[in-house]
């Protein structure tokens, strides 16, 4: 018989630390409180610290597959980079209903547990969606760099998606909200920490792209259809920060006389009235 | 002439194309290249009109030898032209794709010379990004009509979706106000794409690397609210054509005035939005839930509902069809069901394979109850409380503009003693028998 615990679970804020909360779970057959990231403040009930041993974690890991299915892995998998509060609980919960139900408390929507999860991996699936398209990257020496500030951990699921459309690029993407980047070079990406960073002024031809593609912008708008709340539906405002199109537009008259007879763009020929 | 002010006055001649879709096709970029491409399609900003921006939707010119007259473009208007070269459009699109601004490009253009220049240019630019460029985005390109079959097999094997317009939903139509084109010049393109698209499935089993034409199909726009047309013409129209050419979407653009002219609806005429949302909304009842053209309108009732979507209405009128049991009912009875989507209807197919469900676990699937109460049962029973009557079903069927809208225009009507067409069509039909509450249909 599981019994409700008077304590929260202390991990060291890895998949891995989660699983051996899982195991210590169904080892001391309690259901935590919650579980905490090692650094949290102390809480009002007492807390066990749970070290990470790799076995452990290894011996839950292949069981989530066998059990639950591989859908239900991919499914915690994703679950852990949510930015839903007390996630790691909720996992915890969603494992141990799959362990008694099997494959199919993948399709238990129904449940509370299980809708919870599901809403948070659809958040995440979303924003990392939304990304895809509104991530804006600068060219600084010969290199992309771009800027986000996503409420979920969505680098993990960009890596993919950025590395097959860029492959013989150098890019580097910066997670602003969980200090994290991921960076890529042919043909190797990692996730690595990374510390403050600060981007060199935009040169001449960033200059006029950026500056081409703000006209490209308002200029695409019919102003007889203005929404500018189904804009924001689309887009919520916190996406706008990092976008090209939003910043502050100047008029730059030498760049634009830079830009003609340019090595970039090429004068066309006069279109013929 | 620099590259801003050809960008601004191509793309402001643009602007009136409405797909920006880039959807239908899945590939990566190829070894020492440049993009890829995603099935489901990604936007990559919304402009101050909130449509999607999804690629650089600009003309290679706007010069144009034709004369339609709804046409921002045409020969008789006084406004400034402007044409890329290839190579600096090329040149612009790879920049914007590096920096992620866009997902590629769409490239329509004016008739500048005739179709088959037209077409040739065209082609010079989408093979400097696909050859030189190695570019694997997305590539949507317009066939020029009249352009030589060849030259048009060539764009297909470069874009990865082709479109023709159709411009106007009627012949007649056509006739009045693009007095230079005819329904063969825009539908000899359309069936040579769809045959090329064909054949090229064929090919595609033989010889693993043949080439691939227009691997995301074919689509088509139209303009409504320029002519008299009715949406039932429209809608049996674009039923028409997915049937027919198997297009993969047809897009609705209501009118913008561009011009002063008498065959036309005044420059002060506001665009007919709803009637646009409308259409779309019936085009989604026709591609994703199994409607079709005849069920949503017919020869006796040629306009939509202003007031209620296309799909409330069927579900009004065909009250017969329901109570659906959530519990046994198959797919395509449930997506009958207003309020009740793809998503909720295929997340309740696998949620109670696990167990029966009730109504509070219907809104956890996505199940907007406010409006499916009416028109389900779980194993049976209907949901507490819900009393069927005209005033509850009104409110909770139209959103709260409409109903005030709809009792405004109600109020002067009975003032007038003129008969509009009633909101709940088919006046005084009972449904006593399946309904214990008892349904006034009669407004």
């Amino acid at each position: 018989m599981n019994t409700q615990a008077d304590l929260n679970y202390y991990y060291d804020g890895s998949f891995d630390g989660l699983l051996c909360c899982v195991f210590e779970s169904y080892d001391k057959r309690e259901i935590p409180i919650d579980i905490l990231v090692d650094a949290a403040a102390p809480q009002l009930f007492s807390g066990r610290p749970v070290p990470t041993d790799p076995a452990k974690a290894a011996r839950v890991l292949a069981s989530i597959p066998q059990k639950l299915g591989p859908a239900a892995l991919d499914f915690v998998k994703h679950a852990f980079l949510t930015c839903l509060p007390r996630k790691e609980l909720h996992i915890l919960l969603f494992l141990r209903l799959g362990y008694r139900h099997g494959p199919r408390v993948m399709d238990m929507l129904a449940d509370e547990v299980v809708n919870t999860l599901f809403k948070a991996v659809n958040h995440l699936n979303r924003e990392s969606h939304l990304l895809k398209g509104f991530l804006r990257f600068s060219v600084c020496n010969g290199a992309l760099v771009g800027e986000i500030a996503p409420k979920n951990f969505v680098l993990p699921l960009l890596t993919r998606h950025f590395c097959e459309r860029y492959p013989e690029e150098r890019f580097l993407i910066v997670d602003k909200t969980h200090g994290m980047g991921l960076l890529y070079q042919p043909y190797q990406a990692s996730v690595l920490p990374v510390a403050d960073l600060e981007l060199p002024a935009a040169d001449e031809d960033e200059q006029i792209f950026r500056e081409l593609w703000r006209l490209y912008y308002d200029t695409i708008a019919i102003k007889e259809r203005y929404n500018p709340r189904c804009r924001m539906s689309h887009m919520p405002k916190r996406y706008w920060r990092y976008m090209t199109e939003f910043g502050a537009p100047r008029d730059i008259p030498h760049l634009r006389l830079a830009s003609v007879g340019g090595k970039l763009l090429i004068p066309a020929a006069e279109a013929e009235n | 002439m620099d590259v801003f002010d050809k960008l601004k006055i191509l793309t402001d001649a643009a602007k009136y194309d409405v797909a920006c879709t880039s959807s239908g096709v899945d590939k990566t970029a190829a070894a020492g290249g440049i993009g890829s491409a995603a099935a489901c399609g990604i936007c990559h900003t919304f402009s101050a009109d909130g449509r999607c921006i999804s690629l650089l939707k600009v003309l290679l010119t706007n010069v144009c030898v034709y004369d339609c007259r709804y046409c921002v473009n045409r020969r008789s208007n006084d406004t400034p032209r402007a044409a890329f070269s290839p190579r600096e459009l090329a040149e612009l699109t790879i920049n914007f794709y590096r920096r992620n601004y866009i997902e590629g490009l769409f490239l329509s253009s004016g008739v500048l010379k005739s179709p088959d220049h037209t077409c040739e240019q065209m082609i010079e630019a989408l093979r400097i990004l696909r050859e030189e460029y190695r570019f694997s985005g997305y590539i949507h390109a317009k066939a020029i009509p009249g352009a030589d079959n060849a030259l048009v097999t060539r764009l297909g094997t470069l874009a990865d979706r082709m479109s023709v317009n159709i411009e106007l939903p009627s012949q007649s139509s056509l006739r009045l106000l693009a007095p230079d084109k005819t329904k063969q010049a825009i539908f000899a393109p359309m069936g040579h794409i769809q045959k090329s698209i064909q054949e090229n499935a064929r090919d595609i089993v033989k010889y693993r690397h043949a080439p691939k034409f227009a691997p995301a199909g074919q689509s088509t726009q139209m303009i409504i609210g320029a002519t008299p047309d009715t949406d039932y013409q429209i809608l049996n129209l674009t039923e028409g054509l997915y049937k027919k050419y198997k297009l993969k979407r047809v897009f609705f653009s209501a009118y913008t005035p561009v011009a002063d002219d008498s065959l036309l609806p005044a420059p002060d005429t506001k665009p007919q939005l709803w009637r646009e949302h409308r259409l779309y909304q019936a085009d989604w009842l026709l591609r994703y839930y199994d409607f079709t053209a005849g069920e949503l309108l017919d020869r006796q009732h040629q306009s939509f509902n202003p007031y209620l979507d296309p799909k409330c209405t069927w579900a009004l009128n065909n009250l017969h069809f329901f109570p659906v049991d959530v519990n046994r009912a198959v797919y395509r009875d449930l997506l009958r069901v207003p309020g009740i989507g793809v998503v909720s209807a295929k997340r309740i197919l696998a949620t109670r394979r696990t167990r029966a469900l009730r109504f509070e676990g219907l809104k956890a699937l996505g199940v907007v109850l406010k409006r499916a109460q009416f028109f389900i049962t779980c194993s049976g029973k209907a949901a507490d409380g819900v009393k069927i009557t005209e005033n509850n079903m009104l409110r909770s069927l139209l959103s709260e503009k409409a109903l005030e809208q709809y009792r405004h225009n109600l109020s002067l009507e009975q003032l007038a003693l003129f008969g509009q067409p009633p909101i709940l069509p088919n006046p005084g039909r009972a449904y006593e028998h399946e309904y214990p509450g008892g349904l006034k249909l009669l407004l």
